[in-house]
């Protein structure tokens, strides 16, 4: 038996764990996953509004002229410009798209400030990450308060109403739709409702992420890399909004 | 993203970082004021078609800035990028595919 003993570092092979194929953390990594699988849930959604869509019949006459539809024989699917044109404080006039531009810009800035939350997360300045964090929380709460706004402009209807078949009809809910085929409000609720579900769970994770950049928790831990695993689903969110209003509120 | 590496100072690749994220702020909100008003002012003659292919290209755009930049994929391994990118070729099958199956729902009801 030798009195000494000399301490050798145990040999790691590739299979033994610790290679990072990709260059990115188990966490982040795993963040990317779900956001394809996510992606492909709103793409679904979104390619089922084109295809009942094309099982509709369009407006064919000029552009402009646009009317909501009055007969059940002959309903046709609106153009989104004409029934997204409401602004809250400036009744009966006629701003298409307006307000839906509002949140686009609302969630766009939110998502610029969690881009510098995760570059001043980088450098380690706990002070900068609250404070864009809590910019991005505030975008965030802002965005869902505009859509509660225009959820419920949406099933009030518009001041007078549509008359169809005989029968006068304010706004839209499951059973009736001033604005044409049923289908139409039915996608609104869904598609929109489900971005915004999302837009509610990433406002609850950035709360919990805020907490703990106040408490703390990742100035102790040594790395502030939870703040760019929140930042990618808060991307995303912006990313799915990009999509929805091309296809729901653009086309 | 601006280039920077371990040899410059922290102010340095702040304010590299900074210079990206003004440049795709500007660029996401240049292409939306666009959007806008292309949907505004689109005389009623011409191709509606036309305008959907441009707002399309505008979107990807939009969307590459975002996931290239802002989720920085585009500063990952180019495997991550592939296996984060790739699966989304089996959405252009789906539309393919359904749409193809759109028209022929309507055509079925059409000529019943």
């Amino acid at each position: 038996m030798s009195s000494s003993t000399t301490l050798t570092t145990p040999e790691i092979t590739k299979w033994d764990g610790g290679e990072r194929p990709m260059k990115a953390t188990y966490g982040k990594l795993m963040m990317w996953f779900f956001l394809v699988s996510d992606a492909f849930t709103f793409a679904s959604l979104l390619i089922a509004y084109g295809v009942v869509r094309y099982m509709h019949p369009a407006w064919e006459k000029p552009f402009s002229e646009f009317e909501f539809a009055t007969s059940s024989d002959d309903l046709y699917w609106p153009i989104p410009e004409k029934v997204f044109n409401a602004f809250p404080g400036l009744h009966g006039m006629d701003i298409p798209l307006g307000f839906v531009g509002l949140m686009t810009f609302i969630l766009i800035l939110s998502s610029v400030t969690m881009v510098l939350a995760v570059e001043a997360g980088e450098r380690k300045s706990q002070k900068e990450v609250e404070k864009w964090m809590l910019w991005t929380i505030v975008g965030g709460v802002l965005f869902l308060g505009c859509q509660a706004w225009e959820w419920s402009h949406f099933i009030h209807g518009s001041a007078n109403g549509v008359v169809r078949d005989g029968v006068q009809i304010f706004g839209a809910n499951l059973h009736v739709n001033e604005y044409g085929p049923q289908l139409f409000a039915n996608f609104f609720f869904f598609i929109t409702g489900f971005h915004g579900i999302h837009v509610t769970s990433g406002v609850i994770i950035n709360i919990v992420i805020f907490y703990n950049v106040v408490m703390g928790t990742y100035e102790k831990r040594g790395s502030y890399e939870m703040i760019e695993k929140g930042g990618l689903y808060w991307h995303f969110v912006d990313l799915v909004w990009v999509f929805v209003f091309t296809f729901f509120y653009l086309i | 993203m601006a280039h920077f590496d371990a040899s410059m100072t922290p102010e340095e690749i702040k304010a590299a970082k900074m210079k990206t994220v003004i440049k795709v702020t500007a660029i996401l909100a240049a292409i939306t004021i666009l959007e806008f008003i292309l949907a505004i002012v689109w005389p009623d003659g011409f191709s509606r078609t036309m305008l959907y292919i441009l707002f399309l290209g505008m979107t990807f755009i939009k969307a590459g800035f975002i996931i290239m930049e802002f989720m920085h994929l585009g500063h990952e391994t180019s495997l991550l990028k592939f296996v984060i990118l790739f699966p989304m070729l089996f959405l252009v099958w789906l539309c393919v595919a359904l749409f193809v199956e759109g028209q022929a729902i309507i055509d079925a009801f059409l000529n019943w």
